[in-house]
């Protein structure tokens, strides 16, 4: 964006250029930096190009209703089934119960950090936030293997901790860091005035962030509910370390495969039309990631229209 | 005075007080629980012979030292690659770009990139460059995949920081006859360094801490590789987080698993130190 003087000044400056070579060489950095400026899209046509044609084949195949609504996935059974509605459920139900848990603790989080605490404290708990965001998924696998997946074992009685319900626990956390930072930018967007007025029509400071403050924030924390969608529908390897990854139809307590983890748990050794349908199963996880975004963009939007 | 709140407003008030408080000092409480007992039960393995030796079936030893050189060669790799291509997309972006559908465009297929979760780049990275490409499994298909995955973080970061470089500086060295591109390069690019930095440290942190990615592109290999094998199609190794994820996993030596855990919880509290000097830094940029 430069002015309009600027212009003017190159405009002026140009005839006086007289050197031919660096002309050309201008115009040589402007096309190589116009290549680099297209190139996240050339990414996005290529992701998803290859989703495409590797996906489409196996669901072709084995056919649509029979792949997203069959409810038995035996890869490599003498007569192999291929019916992806336990991953897209135990997707569902496993984010959702992330949601449940984690979106609660993080708006509550976050307005702690931006209303209550002073700025000692905040400056603490933001540390610890950003210091989440940045532990890898393996980590979070890791000490959910060795903590949750035996506690829920013995708090419940199963013979087996590593389900759903635990997968739940581990997501939930996970998620905390993309919830906390959305809604606290959305949190400290809220005008003053809108508080200033709260309080001097003698709400409580409590009442206030709960009745103004938040309402106001309405559109930014709802983004950041979807963000925590997208996080919890994406994770692979921590749910692979404590769901059980088996196929089973979801329950709370039972032993469950992901969208994420079915594609990474087979991949390895798969091969022929079971090889083919993880790409298929990679393909509908991307659908479910693409429509998360659009939902997502439409809520950032309306934030920044607000 | 004497306040006229009901006794049921201050109730519900300091019931949601009290809530809002133990939100914040739970979680502060279960991440410094989670640090405490990876670093209990991971920093007592680890000693030199572990950081400086490859594993040995023969010997029944544990070492990392190939996992840690693969790491940084990923790292070294997608940086080289990346941070070209990112800055550069963010100088288009906001000193060339003109029309303006073009850059919502560009932005909105950035943001979506930074949707796609790891997994998907895992298995598109696999079909892309280990197969289609045919570089095989191998630290270099890894890298390129990483970089489809850190370019919007660098991107972002870069554009940010060019906002911040105050337009005076463009038009006097436009006025003092300058031409755009020298321009950039010595007066809009000294400015946005710190915000490049920053990206640079992003992108650092996203790679240590991959995993899914880097499965079927890097692979799981635990050999020592020297720099001309690690850049050449062919030479697979596990980065920290796979080879851990696979000794937790696969192998169930929850010893070493954590060892690495404790290694890796150090590097992101370094890499997130850093990200914070450097964002004040950045900030201190913007004030002036």
């Amino acid at each position: 964006m430069q002015s309009k003087a600027v212009t003017a000044i190159y405009i002026i400056k140009k005839p006086l250029r007289e050197d031919p070579f660096s002309d050309i060489f201008e115009k040589i950095v402007h096309a190589l930096l116009g290549i680099c400026g297209f190139i996240a899209i050339a990414f996005v046509i290529l992701i998803t190009v290859f989703l495409v044609l590797s996906g489409v084949p196996a669901i072709r195949e084995i056919g649509i209703a029979d792949f997203l609504f069959g409810t038995k996935w035996a890869s490599t059974a003498a007569e192999p089934s291929y019916g992806i509605l336990p991953f897209i459920l135990t997707s569902v139900f496993g984010t959702a119960g992330a949601i449940v848990l984690g979106v609660p603790l993080g708006i509550l989080c976050a307005v702690f950090m931006t209303k209550i605490s002073g700025k000692r404290f905040g400056a603490i708990v933001s540390g610890a936030v950003s210091l989440m965001a940045g532990i890898p998924s393996v980590v979070y696998g890791l000490v959910g293997m060795i903590v949750i997946v035996p506690a829920v074992r013995s708090i419940f009685g199963l013979p087996d901790g590593a389900n759903l319900f635990s997968a739940i626990l581990v997501l939930a956390v996970m998620i905390l860091p993309s919830v906390i930072s959305m809604s606290e930018t959305a949190l400290r967007a809220v005008p003053k005035e809108y508080e200033e007025g709260s309080l001097a029509l003698g709400a409580t400071g409590t009442e206030t962030i709960f009745k103004v403050s938040l309402p106001a924030a309405k559109s930014g924390i709802l983004a950041a509910v979807v963000l925590g969608v997208g996080r919890a529908v994406g994770e692979a390897m921590a749910v692979m370390m404590v769901s059980g990854n088996v196929p089973n139809m979801p329950g709370i307590f039972r032993s469950v495969r992901f969208l994420t983890t079915a594609v990474a748990s087979e991949m390895s050794y798969s091969s022929g039309l079971q090889r083919q349908a993880l790409f298929s199963v990679a393909l509908v996880l991307f659908a479910f990631i693409m429509i998360i975004n659009i939902i997502l963009n439409i809520a950032v939007k309306k934030e920044n229209k607000s | 005075m004497k306040d006229n709140i009901s006794l049921l407003r201050k109730i519900k008030g300091a019931v949601l007080r009290g809530l809002v408080w133990l939100s914040a000092v739970f979680i502060c409480l279960m991440l410094a629980g989670m640090i405490f007992f990876i670093l209990k039960r991971g920093l007592p393995h680890i000693t030199l012979d572990f950081l400086t030796q490859k594993p040995s079936l023969l010997n029944d030893t544990v070492g990392i030292l190939p996992n840690l050189l693969n790491t940084l060669y990923i790292i070294l790799m997608t940086l080289v690659i990346v941070m070209p291509l990112g800055v550069g997309s963010a100088i288009y972006l906001r000193e060339y770009a003109k029309n303006q559908k073009a850059v919502r465009l560009i932005e909105l297929a950035a943001e979506t990139l930074s949707g796609i979760p790891s997994i998907i780049y895992g298995l598109v990275g696999m079909l892309i460059f280990v197969q289609f490409c045919s570089l095989g499994t191998s630290l270099i298909a890894g890298a390129l995949t990483l970089v489809i995955m850190t370019l919007p973080t660098v991107m972002r970061t870069t554009q940010e920081s060019l906002k911040t470089v105050p337009d005076s500086y463009r038009e006097g060295a436009l006025g003092l006859g300058s031409g755009k591109w020298h321009m950039i390069r010595t007066v809009v690019l000294p400015s946005a360094s710190d915000g490049i930095a920053a990206g640079c440290i992003l992108a650092i942190g996203r790679i240590v801490g991959e995993s899914a990615a880097l499965l079927f592109t890097a692979g799981m290999a635990n050999e020592m590789l020297n720099l001309k094998e690690a850049v050449s199609p062919g030479g697979a190794g596990s980065t920290l987080t796979v080879s851990m994820y696979m000794y937790a996993k696969e192998r169930g030596d929850f010893e070493t698993a954590f060892a690495i855990a404790a290694i890796l919880l150090i590097l992101t509290l370094l890499i997130n130190s850093a990200a914070r000097f450097a964002a004040k830094l950045l900030q201190k940029g913007t004030g002036k």
